[in-house]
């Protein structure tokens, strides 16, 4: 039987392909172009989404849209929902999910905001107090969800009633209190000077490349498949460029904001955790199969604690830069911050099923649902014409996502 | 290898070739009013291959679970290359050289042929020594393709997830996946079962690869078929006994049936 025998010949290594058997080198890279295309990079139908968006209210506001002012203010205006998402990423991806994110945010960011201005705490105690208040509670819900094994849904929605008593709480008898101390009001409004508005994003750009080009050594002297130099260029090139002309936009009117920075700086910590360290690989592989995960070893009990106690930490994080934008807590939760949050997820591919998604999706779909609020508002719309207009957008873009698996689904891949 | 004789009761089967790399003697498992086990004796040597075989309910799904530490017996004792160990968990099992795959396959979907591989047992590289280390992709990726190269399983890409992969290579992988750990023992709970002809085949010779290795492969199947391609030695169970032992050179699928049944054979040596 030819299956038998196995050729030595065929060890050797070939720097193009490291499997006996294979098709051509040819033929494999421009399927993996294809399949990049359709697959789980599901990135393209949102930037089609977006570029429309984009296109549509830059002609609608005669240009006003896309100029570096009203870009500056729209990305301002996304970082809370952009750094809830975030910590709504982490429990899709384990396919759970967190309903008390936003109720924990306020919660949080009250704790915070009363230590300073009633006790007279410092500002950076003040926050470790608030961020440490979203990691208790994310902890305790993990407890309820990963040991007591009740349905993450449950728990949380009590969570989301039950943290909103807690905010009333902690407010006592006023509705709003201003933030008083100004190392809390500064987090938000700054503008980065030149040198670290340009310099931070160029060693970011630069260290990406140079971890990039490691890698592609390292395989080649493995004689594993490598990008041609085409590719390399292609990657490397377009996320400068692309990097060069955000920071350009935001240089020509007051600078790089520093919530914005401080917002990107938690999506690539998130990125690189998840895709590049065991405990994100974990995470991913509880969102496929918990038992699977289970079998190989893995303490699914713990990882979803330290998830959950993640979360609601940036959640208390997210409150406290709302809190510094606004200047105020209040004790109102806002309606529509988490299920936006869950939105700008989803719309940037995230499943909510678990196990599949990146964390950039939280920029893209946070971008979605930002520009739409923001074009809207250009256009002097009313807010219920924004919310049928955030409802349809989102129904589009998770229909086309679905549409895109299932045509992949039925030709077997 | 000595002649088989079919026998009727615990099996003796070949005589004299070692030690046996795994064996089982007096083994006993009761749940609750139902003897699942009774006084099951079980031996496998290295480079072989042994078929357990049964009816529903005869218990060999409880006698492999015995060995991969699901379930403690209630009597008997478990030796490895002659040692008397314990096996009082799964982890105990791994640790002793016995791999189990299991009909689910335990894969996670969304992740691809390389994570799977390595899940829970990643290559890392220290960043900051002893304080973040992150995977070391390359070096998973050309052991994978090592390992696959050896049990000359053909994947398109390692990098595609494994939901996009066909029946037979998912089995493939899940058995790979126990040849990292550089086991002693594999035992596989029908690995064919919903497999099309084209890839049982590729499990079935993935199986003889194992054995070439010089594993000890232990294959619970329904399909005789199968049994009688790829295996030495049938060991068969009936209603929580060992009902008899074959070496398959010298049996046909009839006598292994009759076994299995109870059924009367006649009197005929092999």
């Amino acid at each position: 039987m030819k299956n038998r025998t196995i050729d030595p010949k065929e060890t050797s290594s070939q720097s193009q392909s490291g499997l006996a058997g294979t098709v051509a080198p040819a033929n494999v890279e421009k399927r993996s172009l294809r399949t990049i295309l359709r697959g789980d990079l599901g990135f393209l139908p949102v930037l089609f989404t977006l570029a429309v968006i984009a296109i549509f209210f830059y002609f609608t506001t005669d240009g006003i849209f896309l100029n570096s002012r009203n870009l500056s203010n729209l990305t301002q205006q996304i970082v809370t929902i952009g750094i809830l998402s975030i910590a709504a990423v982490l429990v899709l991806l384990l396919g759970e999910i967190d309903l008390s994110l936003a109720a924990v945010a306020q919660a949080s960011s009250a704790v915070t905001v009363v230590l300073s201005v009633y006790q007279s705490w410092n500002p950076w105690l003040a926050i470790l107090a608030g961020l440490l208040t979203g990691a208790v509670i994310g902890v305790i819900n993990g407890f309820f969800i990963a040991v007591l094994r009740v349905p993450s849904f449950i728990v949380t929605l009590a969570g989301s009633i039950g943290y909103a008593g807690m905010l009333l709480v902690v407010l006592g008898k006023q509705t709003t209190l201003i933030v008083r101390d100004e190392t809390i009001r500064a987090l938000s409004p700054n503008y980065l000077d030149p040198i670290l508005g340009i310099g931070l994003p160029a060693l970011a750009v630069i260290g990406y490349a140079v971890v990039v080009i490691l890698e592609q050594q390292s395989r080649a002297k493995a004689g594993l498949k490598v990008k041609s130099p085409t590719q390399l260029a292609l990657q490397l090139g377009g996320t400068a460029i692309a990097v060069a002309l955000i920071v350009f936009l935001f240089q020509s009117y007051l600078g790089v904001p520093q919530s914005v920075l401080i917002w990107i700086a938690l999506v690539v910590v998130a990125a690189l955790i998840l895709k590049r360290t065991p405990a994100g690989r974990h995470l991913y592989a509880v969102g496929g199969s918990g038992e699977a995960a289970r079998r190989a070893g893995i303490n699914v009990v713990l990882l979803k604690i330290v998830v959950f106690g993640v979360a609601s930490t940036l959640a208390a994080f997210a409150g406290i830069m709302l809190a510094s934008r606004t200047t105020a807590v209040a004790t109102a939760v806002s309606p529509t911050l988490l299920l936006s949050a869950i939105a700008a997820a989803v719309i940037g591919g995230v499943s909510l099923f678990g196990g599949r998604g990146s964390v950039w999706a939280v920029v893209l779909g946070s971008l979605v649902i930002g520009s739409l609020d923001n074009g809207l508002d250009l256009l002097n719309q009313e807010q219920s014409v924004k919310n049928i207009v955030q409802g349809v957008v989102l129904l589009l873009a998770v229909t086309v996502d679905a549409l895109v698996r299932r045509a992949n689904a039925s030709k077997g891949r | 290898m000595a002649e088989s004789t079919i026998s009727a009761g615990p099996g003796q089967s070949q005589s004299g070739s070692g030690v046996p790399r795994l064996q089982l003697k007096n083994i006993s498992k009761t749940f609750g009013a139902v003897r699942a086990l009774a006084n099951v004796d079980f031996e496998v040597y290295p480079n072989e291959v042994v078929g357990l075989v049964g009816d529903n309910g005869a218990g060999k799904s409880t006698l492999i679970k015995t060995m991969s530490g699901a379930y403690v017996p209630d009597e008997g004792d478990i030796f490895i290359d002659g040692q008397k160990v314990t096996i009082a968990s799964p982890q105990d099992s791994t640790r002793l050289g016995i791999e189990t795959v299991y009909q689910d396959l335990a894969l996670c979907d969304n992740l691809d042929v390389v994570a799977n591989l390595w899940l829970g047992r990643e290559a890392k590289q220290a960043i900051i020594p002893g304080v973040i280390g992150t995977l070391n992709e390359t070096e998973m990726e050309r052991l994978t393709l090592e390992v696959l190269r050896s049990l000359d399983v053909k994947i398109p890409s390692v990098r595609l997830p494994v939901a996009t992969l066909s029946g037979g290579q998912r089995q493939s992988i899940a058995v790979a996946k126990t040849i990292l750990r550089k086991p002693k023992v594999v035992l596989l709970d029908e690995p064919t079962a919903a497999l099309g002809v084209a890839q049982t085949r590729q499990v079935l010779n993935l199986i003889l690869r194992l054995k070439e290795q010089g594993l000890a492969v232990v294959v619970i199947s329904h399909n005789l078929h199968d049994v009688f391609e790829v295996v030495d030695r049938v060991i068969v169970m009936r209603l929580g006994k060992r009902a008899g032992t074959f070496t398959i050179k010298n049996t046909t699928p009839e006598r292994v049936v009759a076994a299995i049944t109870g059924a009367e054979f006649g009197d005929a040596p092999a």
